[in-house]
């Protein structure tokens, strides 16, 4: 009796020993291969978003669909993210091949041990805005003293913090209220003025019927502060890769490949607003086409014109926000990051490499872009 | 005792098998007549014809902006922003998704993704009954195992679902066995199954544990093996905390995949649905309440798979208090 037990056990622990072995050894079919530095420099590669599918991913949706991908021979598959996936959490633990993040958040991460580099910064602006009643009297940041201040929260707070800090303001002089994934506590009146990116939640508003008029907001009826006018603006979706991996040269010649495709995907994006915004509805988002297409605009305008080429770091966006993360302090008296990031932390060597040796096939800077008129649906419907 | 008495004696006739019932107890459940279920349906119908009129005598009566003690909003709104009318809910489930050329209507879209998370829910519960089920008879079988495994059984449900997620998936994308990838809905199942096992592997002991001595002591007269005991006695007289185990698994994988579909950014099912239509919910505010009835509804469905169980193992069930 006792020794069958025994018997049995140990051949459950056989079972499981080697179960767990052959998980161990069962990568490398014919599109992953690993490089010399033990990263994967083959044609199959996982991009990680910030998000669920919307536009304001539509570029990589745009080269998967319009096989600008296939074309430099890769394969890739892009994951969406709910709320407890961190892109930059699943780069550093090898999960993925490539994540776009903010830079704030990242330069956090980086602070704690990441090992990251910046490899192209797709917006080259800010979106970020703070909305108020129009009659509310906060025109900018040195009005929000004393105010119920919205914020998402999870690392989406600091360029608020930043902008105070340049106002001389500490988080304490106001109160800082977590927002929902909606406007409605703004609506309602619990929050003076909200967090509200330019592509998504300040667009929530001008889709929603005023209940006084029973038409739709329109912009005359909000403030709009921009961060991208304070010191607080901080540099948003970036293409972010492991240190580590771009000293492999395999890695490198891929990366290059990855951002061509890349580049021609927003530049897609850029001249066919429309199919783009189709693309991103057929690849899931839920949002209606009216506000798909806003999302693609407003998008675009975050990348368009790029001075010096789509994705290229300038030193002094990346120096203000370096600057704004060092002065920025939290309602929690936290620092996002006590010192300057390592060199490390941005290299623009292989996006500059991407846009030269695509030369004139695409148009890199979009010297020329015009966004174009979008109307808002009721709901965003 | 020669080898066919003791069978005999381990396979006894219905009849002798109540009559051992007998001595204890023997009040099974019985199933409901015509009228009787007639009476739960109109039960069903008045339940919700109540909360409704809860909804819009509330939305009436309430002043527009909740009731407030201080700075504290006890009861909340009444905006339409905040609480929508019943028949605006069930109309714009009528009406398309969004303006898309060919969107299918919203109740189809909240059924095509409440149907997806049912499927994952119900992998979700049969993996992890079967864990909690193994658990539990090992538990019972080793006292050792009980007191080694039960601590950490509990101490596993401490673990907040925020730091597990993202390793679940992380250990996902990693497996690839002979070209067979790790698909995203499996680390769904995998982070709801940890949460559909406990209550299954803490009733199901509790129940296996609970059979009356003289029974056991009769079977150990006989000289029956750890198995038939198991077999004839543990099981039958566990399967009245069995059953409420079972329906608390059933919930926790619901609510467990609806969660982790959000915490991992699973696309299909109703938990995405849920965040991305209470991102709409300023400009389309009836739209968000699709698919919380969505959830509501597979939750129904879940709890009445599990009475189906019920009803199946009816015979066993005497002695529960109905």
């Amino acid at each position: 009796m006792k020794n069958t037990l025994r018997r049995g056990l140990a051949a459950a622990a056989v079972v499981l020993a080697s179960s767990s072995l052959l998980a161990a050894c069962g990568d490398d079919d014919d599109g992953g291969s690993t490089g010399a530095s033990g990263c994967n420099v083959g044609s199959d590669v996982k991009l990680q978003l910030q998000w669920l599918p919307q536009a304001q991913f539509a570029g990589y949706y745009a080269a998967v669909d319009q096989g600008f991908f296939e074309e430099e021979g890769l394969e890739v598959e892009i994951i969406p993210s709910g709320g407890d996936i961190v892109p930059q959490d699943a780069l550093a633990s090898g999960d993925v091949d490539y994540a776009i993040a903010w830079v704030p958040k990242v330069l956090g991460s980086i602070e704690q041990g990441a090992e990251l580099t910046n490899i192209a910064q797709i917006f080259q602006r800010s979106g970020t805005l703070q909305v108020s009643w129009a009659d509310s009297g906060i025109e900018s940041v040195a009005d929000f003293e004393g105010k119920k201040i919205g914020s998402w929260g999870f690392g989406n707070e600091w360029e608020i913090f930043a902008a105070m800090a340049a106002e001389d303001l500490d988080s304490t002089s106001v109160s800082i209220v977590t927002q929902d994934f909606n406007m409605n506590a703004f609506l309602q009146g619990d929050i003076d003025a909200a967090q509200a990116m330019t592509y998504n939640e300040y667009a929530q508003l001008l889709e929603t019927r005023n209940p006084d008029t029973g038409k739709l907001y329109t912009p005359e009826d909000f403030n709009v502060i921009s961060y991208e006018d304070t010191e607080g603006a901080m540099l948003q979706d970036a293409i972010w890769a492991q240190t580590e991996c771009l000293d492999d040269e395999e890695f490198q010649e891929r990366t290059v490949k990855f951002l061509k495709a890349v580049i021609k995907g927003w530049a897609y994006a850029r001249d066919n607003a429309e199919e783009a915004a189709q693309i991103t509805v057929d690849a899931g988002s839920s949002w209606g086409p009216s506000h798909e297409l806003w999302m693609t605009n407003e998008t675009n305008k975050l990348i368009w014109p790029a001075e010096n080429g789509i994705g290229v770091i300038d030193e002094g966006a990346w120096k203000r926000t370096v600057d704004g993360a060092l002065a920025a302090v939290n309602e929690q008296g936290q620092q996002l990051i006590t010192q300057e990031p390592p060199a490390t932390a941005y290299d623009n060597t292989w996006i500059e490499q991407a846009i030269e040796e695509l030369g004139d096939e695409v148009d890199t800077t979009g010297e020329s872009f015009q966004p174009i008129e979008v109307e808002l649906a009721e709901g965003g419907n | 005792m020669t080898q066919t008495q003791t069978q005999a004696v381990l396979d006894p006739a219905p009849t002798d098998a109540t009559a051992v019932a007998a001595s204890v107890d023997v009040r099974v459940p019985r199933l409901p007549g015509v009228l009787g279920w007639a009476r739960a349906v109109v039960l069903a119908v008045l339940g919700l014809v109540a909360l409704v009129g809860v909804w819009e005598g509330y939305k009436a009566l309430a002043p527009e902006d909740g009731v407030v003690i201080g700075e504290q909003r006890v009861l909340p709104r009444t905006t339409d922003l905040a609480m929508p009318h019943v028949w605006d809910m069930v109309q714009r489930l009528g009406e398309p998704t969004t303006s898309m050329a060919g969107a299918d209507p919203l109740w189809r879209s909240v059924a095509d993704a409440a149907l997806v998370s049912l499927g994952i829910a119900g992998v979700s519960w049969f993996v992890g009954t079967t864990v909690g089920l193994l658990l539990a008879v090992a538990m019972a079988r080793l006292r050792v195992l009980e007191w080694g495994l039960l601590p950490w059984i509990i101490l596993s449900q401490t673990i907040p679902l925020i730091a597990f997620a993202p390793v679940v998936r992380s250990w996902g994308s990693r497996i690839e066995i002979g070209g067979w990838d790790w698909p995203p809905w499996l680390s769904v199942a995998v982070i709801a199954s940890y949460l559909a096992f406990f209550p299954v592997a803490v009733g199901a002991l509790r129940g296996l544990q609970a059979h009356s001595r003289i029974h056991a002591d009769l079977f150990h007269v006989y000289a029956a093996g750890w198995w038939s005991t198991l077999r004839r006695v543990r099981i039958p007289s566990a399967v009245p905390y069995l059953l409420p185990a079972l329906r608390l698994g059933a919930a926790s994988a619901v609510v467990g995949t609806v969660v982790a579909e959000v915490s991992t950014g699973y696309l299909d099912g109703i938990g995405r649905m849920l965040v991305s239509l209470a991102g709409q919910a300023s400009g389309d505010p009836a739209k968000a309440w699709a698919p919380i009835f969505g959830a509501v509804a597979l939750g129904l469905v879940a709890g009445g798979i599990v009475t189906v169980i019920g009803v199946l193992l009816r015979p066993y069930r005497r002695g529960e208090a109905r």
